[in-house]
This record gives C-alpha cells, structure tokens and sequence, in this order.
C-alpha cells in the first residue's frame, strides 16, 4: 500500500525552490512568501504524518516502493518509522522558521530562497529513504546548497569555511560509498533496501563497513577530532543556514549511526561500543572546555554543539533502548534549543552589527523581549527541567547509566553529567557578558524584536517548553523506532 | 481531605505566575499591583488548604494521592508524578505558604515603585510553586526537577537588578555554585535506578520504595562502599550546594545582592533549607549508611562555627543573617547527623520564622536608611519602634533564649549532639555563643546608641520614619511565632512524634526542661554572647577596634572569608581552569586538531605546486617521459616474463 505523504512532504519544497526560479521578475517579498507557502505546507503535512502515525501498529510507515535500479534490487523507497519521524517534523519546522528568519534577506533574494529550499529537500530525503542509494543520493544533495549559502550570503571567512565544510564532507561521502558498497555485496541476496535484515556477528569485513560508515557519520554529528569544521562554518554562514545546520544537518549523522551502523551491525557496534563511548565523553567534556574560551557570539554557540552532540553519541552507542531514545529525543531537542540560539544570535548581530562578548553587555534593557526568549534557549541548552534539554539529556544519563552492555559505562556517564556543570558556566558567562550589567550608550536606539521576529522565536519557544514538560508526545514514537534495533 | 486540594496548593501559585507572565505584564502594564494581588491570592489559599492538610494528617496520617503517567517506555522506564503528602510534607507546606504569605504582603510595600514589579511577583509565584512542587513530589525525579527550578528562580531574583554589575554576578555564581552540588545529586539519582532495578527489575525513583529498601541498598558493595552510602553521599552533595554548607557556602552571602524579601523568604525561611529537607526527606537511605551519618554531622557542625566566625566581623547587617542562615543550616545539618529528625526538622520549622523575621528587618531598616551597612545606621529604635521590637524578639529567638522558638529546636540538637557524637557537640556549644553575639552585634549596631545618618553618611539630614503598614503587620505576625512556634512541642504528640508518625507524650514540658543541666549551659552560653555584645557595642567597656587589634590574624581570616570566595574564583576557576585546562585545550583545537586538518589541504596544495611543474606543456619533454615509459615497462617484461 504505496502512500503518497512523503513524496509530497520531501518534494515541496524543491517544488518551491522551482517556482522561485520561475517566476518571472519577482519582488523579494513574492519570493519571501512563496518559500514561507511551500515550507509551511511541508511542516503541515509533517505534523499530519506525525498524527496518523499508528502508535499500535509500530514498525515502517507511510511507505512508497516504485522499481529504480533492478539490477542492483535498488528502489525509489521511503517511509518513516518513530526512529525518523520526529526529525522529519523537526526539518519542516525547522524549514518554514529558517524561512521567517531569512525575512530581512534581499541580497540576490531569489537564488537565496531557492537554494535554502533545495536543502530541506534533500535533508529530507536523507530521513526518509528506506534504499542506500538514495540515501546516499539525498545524502550529497545537500551539499550544493550548503555550500552556495555559506560562500555567498557569509561572513567572515566565508569562502574558506563553505570549501571546508565541503570537502570535510565529501571525504566523509567517499567512505561512506565505499561502506554501502561492501555492504551490498556482504548480504545475500545483495541488495540497497535499507529495511532488510541485520547482519550478526564481527567479522573483519563486517568492522570495515562499519567505520567506513561510521567516519562519514561522525564527521557530520562530529564527533571529536572531527570537529573543525564545524565552528567555521557555523560561524561563517548566515543566520537562517546556522540554524539548520545545528539543528538538523549534525542530525544526519547521528540518524545515520543508529540506521546504518547500530542497525545493521549490532554486534560490531557492541564490540566498539566502549571506544566510542569514550570518543563521546571526550567530545562532551573537550567541547565544553573549548566553549568556555570563546569570545565570539556565534563561535560559543557553534562550539557548544559539539559538546551536545557527544551526549547523542553517548546515548547511541550505549547500546539500550532507554539510551538510544534519550539519544533521538536529544537531537530533536538541540535542533530546536540551538537552533533558537543561532536565531538568537543573528537577531542581536543584525540589530547591534556586534557579536564580540567582550563589546556587547547590558542589552536587557534595550532588548526585554529577546533577552527572555535568549535565556529560554540558554537554559534549555544547559539542561534545566522544564525545557526539552532537560528530558532529553536525563533519559540519554539514564539509560546510559543502566546499560548492560559497556562494561563500566557508570563511570563515563558521571563523567559525561560533569558537561552540565561546565555548560552552565559558559551559558550563563554569556548571558551575562551579553545582557546584564548597566546599559551601554553605543547600544542606545537598538530595537527589540519585531512582530515576526517575535512570531519566528515564541515558535521555538513553545516547542521546547512543550517537550521539556511532556516529553512522552516524542518518546512515544521514538521508542517505537528504537525497540525493533537492538537485537539482544 | 480531597486529594486534588494537595494538587492545588502547587498548582495556585504556578497559575498566578502563569497570569501574571501572560496576561497582567503585557496586557495590564498600568494595574502592577494586579501581580501582587494575584500572587497574594493564590497563596493565601494555598496556606489555608495547607493548614488544612496539616491537620487532616495529623488525624489521619498520610494522604494518598494516584499519580498520573509522564513518561512511560516499555522495559525501559515508568516515570510517574504523584505528591507524597506524609507528615514531614504537610509541614513542610504550612511553612512555605506562611513565610511566603507574609513576604509577598511585606513585598508590596517594600518593592512599590520598582519597574519591575510584575517581574518581581511572577518570579516569586515561581518560586513558592516550585517549592511546594519540591516538597510534594513522590519521586527523586520530580523532586529534582523542581530542585532545579527553585534554583532558577534563586537565579532570577537574586539578578533582579540585573544592571548592577554585582547582581548579575552573584546571580550567576549562586546557580554555578548549586550546579556543582547538583551533579552528585544527579548521579545519586541514576545510581538508585540502576541499584532499584537490579533489586526488582525495574528502576525506581519512588521515595517510599527507598525508603522501605535502604537497608538491602545498604547490603549491595559499590567502589569500596555501599550502594546506599555512595547514593547517600551524592544526595547530600545537592543538599551541601543548596543549604551553602562548607564547601559549597560561597554563593549564599553573595546572594544577599536581592531584593531583601528575597533573601528572607529563598535565601533564610525555604529554598536553602530545602537541603536539610532533602536529606530528612531520604533518612532512611543516610540511616542506613554509617559514613553517611558521620559526614553529615561533620560538615554540618563544622559549618556552623565556621559561618558564624565570618558573621562576627561583618558589617552589612544582610551578610551578617546570611552567614547567620548558614550557620543556622549547619545546625539543621548536624541535628540530622546525629539521628535527631525530628529535632533538625523542628529546628528548620522555628528557624523560617525568626530567620524571615530577622530579614524582614533588616529590610525594613534599609527601607529607611537606604543602606545596609550598620555602621552608618544607628539609633533606629526610637523611629522604628516596630521594626526594633520585631527584630529583638527575633534575634532573642536565634539566641536561643527560653522560652523562645529557638530554644527548644537547638536544645534538642545538642542533647541529640552530645549523645551521638560529643565532639561535634563542644562545636556546637562554642557556635550559640557565636550566635548571640553577631546577632545582639546586629542589634545594638542598628538600633541603638545614636543615628549616623544612613545611605548619605554623617552630613546628611536624618529623615527616619517606620515603615508601612503592610510592612509592619508581616513582622508582627512572624514575631508572634518567633515566639511561639516552639511551643508546638508541647501539642498532643509533641513535634518529634508528629513527624514520625506516632501519637505518644510530648517530648518536653515548658519547665521540665530546666530541670536538667544541659539546657542551662547552652542558655547560659547564649547569654554570655548577649553580654559580649553589649559590652562591645552599647556600653563600649571594651572597643571593637580594641579587640579588632586584640585578634587580629583571626579578624583578618574572618573578615576576609577565610580567603574561599578567592581561592575558588581566582585560583581553580580563572587560573586553573580556564586560563589553564580549558586553554590548554583550546590550543590544542586551534593548532593541533585544526591545525593538522589544514596541514593536509596545505599539503595537497603543495604537493599540487610540485608536480604541477612536470606539466610543462612542452611536447618534447612528454615525449620523452612516454619513452622512458616503455622502456621501462619493455625491460620489465623481458625482465620477469
């Protein structure tokens, strides 16, 4: 029973991203809606699929299988299960704000809004293909977008971030191909789908897929010292494309770990689990520390993912179910919490056109509305009850903690909870470096959020207000996506 | 009683803060004093449906109420949020509202005017419902949760004047200082799961069920102890950063920077003594632990003759109650440490009204004055005739003078003390005459001898007047149970019985108790600290510069905080840390992590340069490369073929 849901859902936007480029002469602002029409449609649908999900039945939904490649069992297959679903409605939700955030945009408007819709599609595309090829297809489209934003509409550096950023990627792609190739022809029958059996047992071939795909995914989450570039692109790119990359690109690679790596090789992913758990406390405590000693708005908030991705690090290859669902509800959750922060960022830089700490300070008083919303998003981000940051990093502590199957994992979790300790020292040095403190003269006449800006950010707010108090609307369908991986 | 009554009392003030944040703030900016009503309301209430709990527990024993799923995953976890109304919580909640009640009212008069008066009430309904939500959740989760949220609002109200540079910073420093108790409660919290499934198979956070397995806790090897004693430690790890016990005790005087309200009802009366809750809340777990006892105790006893040697030489009358308030927890503390519950609990009970009282105070006198340094007040008795008598009566309480509040919690303490654990108890001893000293310090330097003038110093013009109205009424209300609240002990059951759930004799009668010695020791050590006092600062028979320069080393360690405040922030936070480890680490990422990714596009790049040098372009030159070429492949061939 073919649906047509997330055909609609993925190719909308690039419908969109169609249309602005054809229409013709087009004033920014007939462009600007007509991305906010296409993307808000898309977060519709998302939310729809996300309602008639069926809670009872579990397992792959809303699936459409059309023949591509026969000769290679490869076809046009997507669907969602509790694994992807949520990320889905975040790259919508996600979508349509990055839109509202571009508002201001009106240098080369059009190619702007059509590239930044040809990237939702194609991530997207990554969260609901259910065949390797066109993963990995959906995989690389991403990229061309990505890389036009940030070297055109950035800051800074920006084409030397945007070449980074890419590259760093496409090695990661290199690996990953060679990964789906091996593991084509290690299944019998050899075959692309994605929803077939897993493979048991550690064999040398089964542990060279595994880190072929595993280095792709883990420069994308990153994962410590795969990191760099990161901050730079981060940085670098406008406001709208920060938002999207920390909130759903670094997805991509944590999506990927627990569909291709934890899904398929169960066993190898046990038998590294404890390396890997290692890498993630690492990059928890490391990210933090760097943080700490950044000066730069943006850097700070770039560098702290970093450190909020180990935590979905540790929480997937802790290898329990509570875990993994504590890992999935912390992507959701970053991807909203930082995405706000980014959202945050660029709104005090394009009202002030500063973002040195050091420079900035007593905005409170100017800003009372983004002062409120900017400290939502911080403590969301160091975890405090109430906020989706909370739920999320509790659960991943918790089923890491309880794990069966890393020997000492106890240990590395404790160390991993010292990262909210730190979190909340360089959360809070920001708010206060930025915000309190006596108003400053050079900061007089700067304007508080707009009515869409206000819009743009209470969306955010509400989200992670609603998840920190009643996680189960996520958990719910994430733990239905989680029970079928773990095989012991 | 109807259950839902003990989801309300938490629920009101959530509501009000709800009102007040998205309905009066931006709707109603005119009618600020809406918030305050709203606030006052909602508590109100909340105080009479916890009057009524209290009794109905009191007849009744415990009330059940069914909690309601939150997060359910199969095999996994089953999180539930319920309210345990037990005795400990239903007095609990008397004394949140009440305290709360009458610093809102008092709040009216003294943050009028201030523009950010909806702000001020909205944090503070916050605050009294995450209390309550403290006190009333079944569960080690939920109990975090709202944990956590009490230290929010401590965060928001302590940075009220956010554009005070101090502010922000002891705003900030409060809750970093917290988080880092945090931690141990946290992992605590993770480690009973993983311990409680390993039991039955299923996790648990549920507090009775801990409370009925802590001694198989107990029997389970953990890292060189026992579960419960490393499950214990890390829960009064929490309470140490929450009640400011040495050596997380940094954060509270700073905290002082508030609005003094504030500071009578986060900082002295609830949220701080949430620490020694926490730990009443869990005995049976630290009951259970012999290490565990030992170190509460420890700590306890030594933060209280700590503190209160920071507290003889202060002059700011608020730091002076803050180090008191510490001192006082330290007691709390200690009184658990040595199996004393139901003295600890009595003595948190006594200690929210005299200590709120004493806040309320010192507000009032700054209310006047416009400061708060003691040396330049002076003389308030006469204009503040109120203010004097409530402050005195309340500071004869601390002192431990009966028949006051004071008396028979910390009589208690130390005969539960000097059973358990007589060392501690000598320190104990030495801290009450440290009490009624900085407190009569307090007092002589406010209220007596002549004015000096206030926030502008000698010159200017005294203008004293008492305060408000609704100032005042709070004071005399608390006063009266400065007073009295001891006096509970002598209800049907006494006080100790009450909490542990038996009806049974009182524990002491109102003269009995002078009968023994003991009593008459503390009381007279307290005594002598009064007379100190006024032979110091009111008859002046002997200076305080003249003992200043008596003692000096221990007037310099005292006055300068033994050196804490920069030890943890110059010496571990900015050197080691962050100029430190953290930098260390961020040249590690800049050179050498990053370093090396550019390293190998720089290599490429060079790599690139060098053979591009073999593309000439020149035709001679390929062609001579191709014929080396074939010779060479020509000659391997005749070579191996």
């Amino acid at each position: 029973m073919d649906s047509w849901y997330l055909t609609i859902i993925v190719f909308l936007p690039a419908l969109g991203a169609l249309m602005v480029a054809l229409l013709p002469k087009p004033s920014p602002r007939q462009v600007k809606l007509t991305s906010a029409g296409f993307t808000l449609v898309a977060f519709v649908l998302s939310v729809v699929v996300f309602a008639l999900y069926d809670r009872n039945a579990s397992g792959i939904q809303f699936e459409q299988v059309a023949p591509w490649i026969p000769a290679i069992d490869s076809s046009y297959h997507l669907g969602v299960d509790g694994l992807s679903l949520p990320l889905v409605v975040l790259t919508t939700f996600l979508g349509i704000l990055a839109v509202l955030v571009s508002w201001k945009i009106d240098l080369r408007a059009r190619e702007y809004f059509a590239w930044l819709l040809v990237l939702e599609t194609g991530i997207l595309g990554v969260f609901t293909a259910l065949d390797m090829v066109l993963f990995f297809l959906f995989w690389e489209v991403e990229l061309i977008p990505m890389y036009m934003l940030i070297s055109i509409w950035g800051t800074g550096r920006k084409e030397y971030s945007a070449i980074k950023f890419v590259i760093y990627t496409l090695i990661g792609s290199a690996l990953m191909l060679a990964g789906i190739l091996l593991l084509y022809f290690a299944r019998e029958p050899h075959s692309m789908d994605m929803a077939l059996l897993q493979l048991r047992g550690v064999t040398p071939l089964f542990t060279a897929i595994f880190f072929l795909l595993l280095v792709a995914f883990a420069i994308k989450l990153p994962v410590v010292p795969l990191h760099t570039w990161l901050p730079d692109a981060h940085t670098d790119a406008p406001t709208a494309v920060s938002v999207i990359l920390a909130g759903i690109l670094l997805k991509m690679g944590g999506y990927g770990m627990i569909r291709l790596c934890v899904n398929f090789l169960p066993d190898v992913a046990r038998e590294f689990a404890l390396i890997l758990v290692i890498f993630a406390v690492i990059s928890v405590l490391y990210g933090a520390a760097v943080t700490l000693r950044q000066r730069d708005f943006k850097r700070l908030i770039a560098y702290s993912s970093v450190s909020h991705m180990g935590y979905v690090l540790l929480g997937i290859f802790a290898l329990s179910t509570l875990s993994l669902t504590g890992a999935s509800l912390q992507m959701f959750s970053h991807g909203v919490v930082t995405g706000l922060l980014f959202a945050m960022v660029g709104l005090v830089y394009d009202k002030t056109h500063e973002r040195n700490l050091d420079v900035l300070g007593g905005l409170s008083r100017q800003m009372p509305v983004i002062v409120v919303v900017f400290s939502v998003a911080g403590l969301a981000s160091l975890g405090l009850p109430g906020t989706s940051g909370f739920a999320a990093e509790f659960i991943t502590f918790l089923g890491s903690f309880t794990s069966t199957q890393v020997s000492y994992i106890q240990v590395y979790t404790v160390l991993g909870v010292v990262g909210i300790v730190i979190t909340a020292g360089y959360i809070l040095w920001m708010l206060q470096k930025a915000f309190y403190g006596p108003p400053l003269e050079r900061f007089d006449g700067v304007e508080d959020a707009d009515r869409l800006e206000m819009a743009t950010i209470f969306s955010f707010v509400a989200a992670i207000m609603l998840i920190g108090i009643y996680p189960a609307v996520l958990t719910d369908v994430i733990k239905l996506g989680v029970a079928p991986i773990l095989p012991w | 009683m109807p259950h839902h009554l003990a989801w309300a009392i938490f629920l009101l003030p959530l509501g009000s803060f709800v009102i007040i944040s998205f309905i009066i703030r931006p709707f109603f900016t005119r009618w600020p004093q809406w918030a305050g009503y709203t606030t006052i309301a909602s508590i109100g209430i909340g105080l009479i449906f916890s009057v009524w709990t209290l009794i109905d527990v009191f007849n009744n024993g415990p009330l059940y109420v069914p909690p309601v799923d939150w997060v359910v995953i199969e095999g996994a976890v089953t999180i539930h949020l319920g309210l345990l109304v037990d005795q400990l919580t239903a007095v609990m909640l008397v004394v949140v509202t009440l305290v709360s009640l009458m610093v809102q009212v008092y709040s009216q008069g003294y943050m009028h005017g201030d523009g950010g008066y909806c702000r001020y009430f909205a944090f503070m309904s916050l605050f009294t419902a995450s209390m309550l939500g403290l006190v009333l959740a079944d569960n080690l989760l939920f109990l975090y949760v709202f944990w956590e949220g009490v230290g929010l609002c401590s965060y928001l109200l302590i940075g009220f004047w956010f554009h005070k540079p101090e502010a922000a910073q002891a705003a900030k420093k409060a809750f970093i200082v917290t988080r880092l108790g945090d931690f141990g409660f946290l992992a605590a919290i993770l480690l009973i799961f993983f311990q409680t499934r390993n039991l039955t198979g299923a996790g648990t956070f549920d507090i009775l069920f801990l409370h009925e397995h802590a001694t198989e806790l107990a029997k389970i090897g953990f890292l060189g102890a026992s579960v419960a004693t490393w499950a214990a430690l890390g829960v009064f790890s929490g309470a140490v950063g929450k009640s400011a016990q040495f050596p997380l005790h940094t954060w509270l005087p700073d905290a002082m920077e508030g609005p003094t309200p504030v500071s009578a009802l986060i900082h002295a009366a609830t949220m701080v003594a949430a620490g020694v809750f926490l730990v009443a809340r869990l005995f049976p777990l630290f009951e259970a632990s012999e290490q565990a006892m030992l170190a509460v105790a420890t700590i306890g006893a030594f933060t209280a003759i700590f503190a209160a040697s920071m507290g003889l030489v202060m002059n700011d009358i608020k730091r002076v109650l803050a180090y008191s308030t510490i001192s006082q927890l330290g007691y709390m503390m200690l009184g658990l440490g040595v199996f004393g519950y139901a003295a600890a609990m009595f003595h948190l009970f006594n200690h929210a009204f005299f200590k709120a009282l004493l806040f309320l105070g010192a507000g009032s006198a700054n209310h006047a004055t416009g400061t708060f340094d003691m040396r330049q007040m002076g003389g308030l008795r006469k204009a503040m005739p109120w203010t004097f008598a409530t402050y005195l009566i309340a500071s004869i309480s601390i002192a431990g003078i009966w028949p006051f509040a004071g008396f028979w919690s910390k009589d208690e303490i130390l005969a539960h003390a000097l059973e358990h654990q007589p060392a501690l108890f000598v320190l104990a001893l030495i801290t009450v005459f440290m009490t009624a000293f900085y407190m009569f310090r307090t007092v002589f330097m406010t209220f007596g001898g002549e004015y000096r003038g206030g926030a502008g110093g000698e010159h200017s013009k005294p203008h004293l007047h008492e305060s408000p109205a609704v100032m005042v009424v709070p004071m005399v209300v608390l006063a009266v149970l400065s007073v009295g609240s001891g006096w509970f002990n002598f209800v049907e059951g006494g006080f100790p019985h009450f909490l542990e759930g038996a009806h049974g004799e009182p524990a002491s009668f109102f003269f009995t108790v002078l009968a023994h010695p003991w009593p008459w020791v503390s009381l007279l050590m307290g005594i002598a600290g009064i007379l100190l006092a006024y032979a110091m600062y009111s008859a002046k028979w002997v200076t305080p510069e003249r003992m200043g320069q008596l003692f000096a080393p221990f007037y310099k360690l005292f006055s300068r905080k033994y050196w804490f405040d920069e030890l943890y922030e110059q010496v571990f936070v900015v050197r080691f840390l962050v100029n430190g480890l953290f930098w260390i680490n961020q040249l590690f990422d800049t050179y050498i992590v990053d370093g090396l990714v550019n390293g190998v596009a720089e290599g490429t790049l060079v790599a690139g340069r060098g053979l591009r040098r073999l593309q000439t372009g020149q035709l001679q030159l390929y062609g001579f490369a191709i014929a080396v070429g074939v010779l060479f492949i020509a000659g391997a061939f005749y070579l191996f073929a």
